[in-house]
């Protein structure tokens, strides 16, 4: 599995030969462009600050201002720009989601590896502990683990700015290292079991076993020969977890324990626009509809590469 | 087949007393002193002393988790620190509406899914195909939250086609119901037509084409029946984790379910009611799984015999 340049080229063909995939890596593409530009937007003043209260950003009653009133997407309860946050939000749901789906992706992957490949005892004990988690609710693993890892846990104390994501701006770092190993240690069972199952398959196909008569050692045949054949596996499953865990931090945010508040955060962002649904209903709407679009995007690409790189599925 | 199902019994007790242990050591590894969640924020050192004895909160977290499973044992799951209720009855009250949402959903669900399914993978590629890809696509992106809202708001705030927030009624479940199906439709539909898709292509579907056997009996009878045993699991596992709770839905719709009751003792740091809400939900998981080993030999006689 060698990353080169060639990697690259072929994941490029397999997205742009489905119009599914290439539609989905497309609004995927776009929010990343506007996620990373928006500093410099706001340097440049072509967008509001997504912190900054705002007296101007309220009416003469001190209501939210809807879309257009010199606001685009209108302003929320504390005059602050809505499409300011909402693209700042796309910073911690794309980053959260990403870095969960890759935590899932390292346990769930590891897990199934080890689990298919020694079989016996070790694979008893993996897929009871699996099951064990598939049981438990995600929510409240979520907030066992955010306060064992937190900004104020006492059993780990990692400050964000010894971190190698370093470079993002300070209001975006707060909680955002518990929220997504929360949702990256809740996301990783159905990995787990998926790539068993395919390792179980490769494993007793006859390269595996020629490569096992030669001699192989097991992590020559780990690398070589079974990573490489559950990959396309694994890079679906992947696109598909990210909708998921972008639709989970959605929820923690929601419920109050997801990223912590100053931070622009879509979930955060509908409870607070509820209580004025009725009459500024843009508040609730514009962050729901960049979930929706993100996840979709998300699950378009995964279904798109699916239908492209397993034939079996959809032919 | 007796001796497989006793089996998997076992295996699921083990799977259930894994699951206590893990979230005992989870609930109980909060920091924040449970105590204060007890008394209140005003209570004196001496009142907090007090609780901590009366609840052993200063024992090693290895011996309390010893007493809990004595007492779960026992088939007593404790009291909620907050409001003292004793848990099984907080969770058996609050049982029938979640079990009448779930219900509710599931029938619209698969009433509208297995159609779906089976009419996707026979014109395959068609334009309806297509359309419904997109859809259920769309419907598996939604989040439940925003979702359950904005019908809330249109169809029963703007339109009054529905009560809005309060509950006396099964017929004030319908647009709760209606959410959730609208959340699962897309999964299950994608589901039936990848499993449909399989199955039509296999040899004993020729053979009942060849036979003359018409369209209907061939989708329904022959091809279905088989599709579906992926579905059965899949439906097992999803309508027992929602009746262990509808955690988003019935939070806007102010339903008194037990997603509701598992989200506010979770923010109120209730652990015995966490720990009930959570060894509930597991149980009815195991449990479902065990229910769908035993309809297997119903859906695929060559299980059973295969056993």
């Amino acid at each position: 599995m060698s990353l080169n340049f060639g990697f690259f080229k072929t994941s490029l063909r397999i997205i742009c030969a489905n119009r599914l995939a290439a539609t989905g890596a497309l609004i995927i593409l776009l929010f990343v462009l506007l996620a990373l530009a928006a500093p410099t937007m706001m340097r440049l003043h072509l967008l509001g600050d997504p912190n900054q209260l705002n007296l101007n950003g309220l009416d003469k009653d001190g209501m939210p201002r809807s879309p257009g009133h010199g606001y685009l997407l209108g302003s929320d309860n504390l005059g602050r720009d809505v499409l300011s946050r909402v693209i700042y939000g796309a910073r911690v749901s794309l980053l959260v989601g990403v870095a969960s789906m890759l935590t899932a992706t390292l346990i769930g992957v590891t897990v199934g590896l080890l689990s298919g490949l020694y079989g016996g005892k070790l694979d008893l004990a993996l897929m009871r502990f699996t099951e064990m988690n598939l049981t438990i609710p995600s929510i409240l693993l979520a907030m066992a683990f955010t306060s064992l890892i937190g900004d104020n846990g006492r059993i780990m104390h990692l400050h964000p700015a010894a971190l190698p994501w370093h470079f993002l701006d300070v209001t975006l770092k707060r909680g955002l290292l518990s929220v997504f190993l929360v949702i990256g240690f809740v996301s990783w069972p159905g990995m787990a079991r998926i790539v068993r199952a395919q390792v179980l398959g490769v494993k007793e196909r006859e390269f595996v076993l020629a490569a096992r008569a030669l001699g192989a050692s097991h992590w020559r045949l780990i690398w070589r020969h079974l990573l490489p054949n559950i990959l396309p596996t694994v890079i679906v499953l992947a696109a598909m977890t990210t909708a998921n865990t972008i639709l989970l931090e959605a929820g923690l945010g929601y419920l109050g324990i997801g990223v912590p508040p100053p931070a622009p955060d879509w979930g955060t962002m509908i409870t607070e626009g509820q209580p004025y649904f009725a009459t500024a209903p843009h508040l609730v709407i514009v962050p729901g509809v960049a979930i929706v679009l993100t996840v979709l995007a998300f699950n378009v690409l995964g279904q798109g590469l699916q239908e492209q790189m397993g034939p079996r599925q959809r032919p | 087949m007796l001796t497989r199902l006793l089996t998997r019994f076992w295996w699921s007790a083990v799977t259930l007393l894994g699951t206590a242990f893990l979230t005992f050591l989870l609930v109980n590894a909060v920091p924040g002193d449970v105590a204060r969640v007890i008394a209140g924020s005003k209570a004196s050192a001496e009142v907090l002393q007090e609780i901590h004895l009366k609840y052993h909160l200063d024992d090693p977290v290895l011996q309390r988790l010893g007493f809990y499973l004595i007492q779960l044992a026992h088939g007593d799951l404790g009291h909620s620190y907050v409001t003292d209720q004793s848990v099984a009855e907080a969770i058996l009250i609050r049982f029938p509406t979640t079990a009448a949402l779930t219900s509710l959903a599931v029938v619209m669900w698969v009433a509208l899914a297995v159609p779906l399914g089976v009419l996707t993978a026979r014109f395959r590629s068609s334009w309806f195909d297509r359309t419904t890809l997109v859809v259920a696509t769309v419907s598996l992106s939604l989040p439940a939250f925003w979702l359950a809202r904005i019908l809330q708001y249109c169809l029963a705030y703007k339109l009054g086609w529905f009560p809005v927030g309060f509950f006396r009624s099964f017929v004030d479940l319908l647009l709760p119901a209606a959410t959730l199906a609208i959340l699962m439709v897309g999964y299950y539909a994608r589901l039936v037509h990848t499993n449909m898709v399989e199955v039509l292509d296999s040899l004993y579907v020729r053979a009942a084409r060849a036979k003359g056997a018409s369209e209907t009996r061939v989708l329904f009878k022959h091809a279905l029946r088989n599709a579906l045993i992926p579905v059965v699991t899949m439906l097992g596992m999803d309508v027992a984790s929602l009746l262990g709770g509808v955690l988003f839905i019935e939070n806007v719709f102010a339903l008194p379910g037990i997603g509701n009751l598992a989200v506010q003792s979770v923010l109120n740091l209730d652990v015995p009611m966490i720990m009930g809400t959570v060894l509930f939900s597991a149980t009815l998981v195991v449990g479902a799984n065990w229910v769908v080993d035993l309809l297997y030999g119903w859906i695929d006689p060559r299980i059973k015999s295969a056993s």
